[in-house]
């Protein structure tokens, strides 16, 4: 009997530790990089930050099945990860040089750090103008982002960029380094400072988005993930910091992504915008882009990922192509080009003009395009002017330009496409 | 993730520091080893005597031929090695940049490779369960 009842309290304690490893493990995934945010400013190093944090988790799993989980667990993290990091400087402080190092060891530790949501949401916003620091290269803000604010491994951030785990890990210890040396605050940027630096974060972002989004060749489920990433990371600044082009880059995000399932056929191809088939459009994706569109316009500022998210909104809200209102398309480029001037968006207009109009009207504006010689090594230039020969059925000079679109893109997908429609051409 | 780190110096580096400073390194060293410990990283370790120690096998025509010193000749010989567990190479690569041996020469980090790993292990369980059996039926 008493056999069977130790027995049985085993049991129980097992399931109790099951319980709680498993609320520590949510913890870790939904909290995590918050608790790092903060640890980063309370202990001033991004290395001893992420050991402090890793121990404290540790410490949780240890203690909580003992003690029972904290009331606060957020500020039970935080305030242990703080106490770790004191306690290491303080073992090491006998042999330690740096006068600043010896000093954070006289830091004592708080109990129980006091919950100011405040700071902790500023944090938040810390890292990641941190991790897009302007005096940083942008692959290493690309790299440090993934890594510090969305909690990748340098091995995934490897594969998502189909490179060595040593490449990414010197870019990331680099990134540091240079941080340190130059002593660059862990701060929000200041008001005036604000505009250039957000620029910086929302390009980070759209550019992990589109790295997954163009990749999604089937080969690799990583570079996907990317995208989802991105929309993520993107949700987070958007609840941190509301701004109208914040909501305009989630949007376009969002709108462009709930084109996913329509985008890639069963045999893997490309569907363009015109041929997909719009009911596998995501509808609630679709209409939370629109929404945070309309958000955007309402914030009084419009800007360039607004504008790119009004035109992907408008393809949303069309039926077919037919549907489509392209002349609201020309009128929002138009927009676009007085906002943020470039060639490919020039690109777009002239499409998008070839619809509204006629297919020589696009046709003369990418011509016109082509010997400014801007796009001239741009595949999707010489495949739009294509698509609008064939239109006109001028196959030859279309199959020319096929050829020159499929001779400079080297994404699977869009190459079948290009190989195609020169099938088709003869 | 596993990582294995490799731990190159001068050895001659050595006989020229006074014994006193010398203790104080290998004490330094094993502080911060306990640091590792503490954090769950330290999975192993072993010390290297002198590269002079070494012997070294090579197959040549259809034999192996023996020769003593070390593999290859250089001024940094492989001292010591260190298992260490860390989230990604970028936290191997934190935790090792703080090892205070990193002053006396250059540490490898080097990922240990996961699926031979696993077949070696396999076949450690295989013997394991061939012994255990042996021996229960003896």
């Amino acid at each position: 009997m008493a056999e069977a009842m130790r027995h049985n309290r085993e049991l129980v304690n097992d399931s109790r530790e099951q319980a709680v490893r498993e609320t520590v493990e949510r913890i870790y995934r939904e909290e995590s990089r918050r608790i790092f945010a903060t640890l980063i400013r309370l202990v001033g190093d991004f290395d001893l930050a992420e050991e402090a944090m890793h121990e404290a988790f540790a410490a949780a799993v240890e203690r909580w099945p003992v003690d029972g989980i904290p009331e606060k667990p957020f500020a039970w993290l935080v305030s242990t990860g703080r106490f770790k990091a004191i306690d290491t400087i303080r073992r090491m402080a006998r042999f330690e040089s740096d006068p600043e190092r010896v000093a954070l060891a006289t830091v004592p530790a708080k109990a129980d750090e006091t919950i100011d949501e405040e700071q902790f949401r500023d944090d938040q916003l810390r890292l990641i103008f941190t991790c897009c620091h302007p005096s940083l290269p942008a692959t290493t803000r690309v790299a440090m982002t993934l890594r510090e604010m969305c909690g990748l491994t340098t091995e995934e951030v490897a594969r998502a960029f189909l490179t060595s785990p040593a490449t990414i890990a010197q870019r990331i210890v680099r990134g540091k380094a240079k941080l340190r040396d130059e002593r660059i605050a862990y701060q929000v940027p200041s008001r005036d400072e604000l505009p250039t630096r957000l620029d910086s974060v929302l390009s980070v972002i759209y550019l992990v988005f589109n790295e997954g989004y163009s990749a999604r060749s089937g080969d690799s489920v990583v570079r996907h993930d990317l995208s989802s990433e991105a929309i993520r990371l993107g949700r987070v600044l958007m609840d941190l910091l509301p701004d109208g082009e914040v909501a305009g880059l989630l949007a376009l995000m969002l709108l462009h992504d709930s084109r996913r399932r329509a985008r890639i056929d069963a045999a893997g191809d490309l569907v363009l915008l015109e041929d997909q088939e719009r009911t596998l459009w995501d509808r609630p994706t679709i209409d939370e882009g629109l929404r945070l569109v309309e958000r955007a316009f309402a914030s009084g500022e419009v800007g360039a990922y607004t504008l790119q998210a009004a035109i992907s909104g408008a393809h949303a809200t069309a039926r077919d192509v037919r549907d489509t209102d392209w002349g609201r398309i020309v009128a929002l480029y138009d927009l676009l080009l007085r906002a943020e001037p470039s060639p490919v968006a020039e690109l777009n207009r002239a499409v998008a003009i070839a619809m509204r109009d006629t297919p020589e009207a696009g046709l003369r504006l990418i011509d016109g395009i082509l010997e400014r010689g801007e796009l001239a090594s741009y595949h999707l230039a010489h495949a739009a002017r294509a698509d609008l020969l064939r239109r006109l059925g001028r196959s030859a000079a279309a199959k020319v330009a096929y050829e020159q679109a499929l001779a400079m893109s080297t994404l699977e997908p869009e190459r079948r496409y290009l190989e195609k429609r020169l099938r088709e051409l003869g | 993730m596993r990582f294995i780190c490799l731990g190159y110096a001068d050895e001659t580096i050595f006989k020229e520091i006074p014994e006193e400073k010398m203790k104080g390194f290998m004490e330094e060293c094993f502080v911060y080893d306990d640091v590792l410990r503490r954090g769950g990283h330290f999975v192993g370790g072993e010390a290297l005597q002198p590269a002079s120690t070494a012997v070294t096998l090579r197959f040549r025509e259809g034999k192996v031929d023996v020769t003593d010193g070390p593999y290859i000749e250089t001024k940094e010989y492989l001292g010591g090695i260190l298992f260490l567990e860390a989230r990604d190479l970028n936290h191997a690569i934190a935790l090792m940049s703080k090892h205070p041996g990193v002053r006396f020469g250059p540490f490898e980090i080097r990922p240990a490779d996961v699926e031979i790993n696993a077949l070696v292990r396999e076949r450690d369980e295989r013997i394991r369960a061939e012994r255990a059996g042996g021996k229960a039926k003896g």
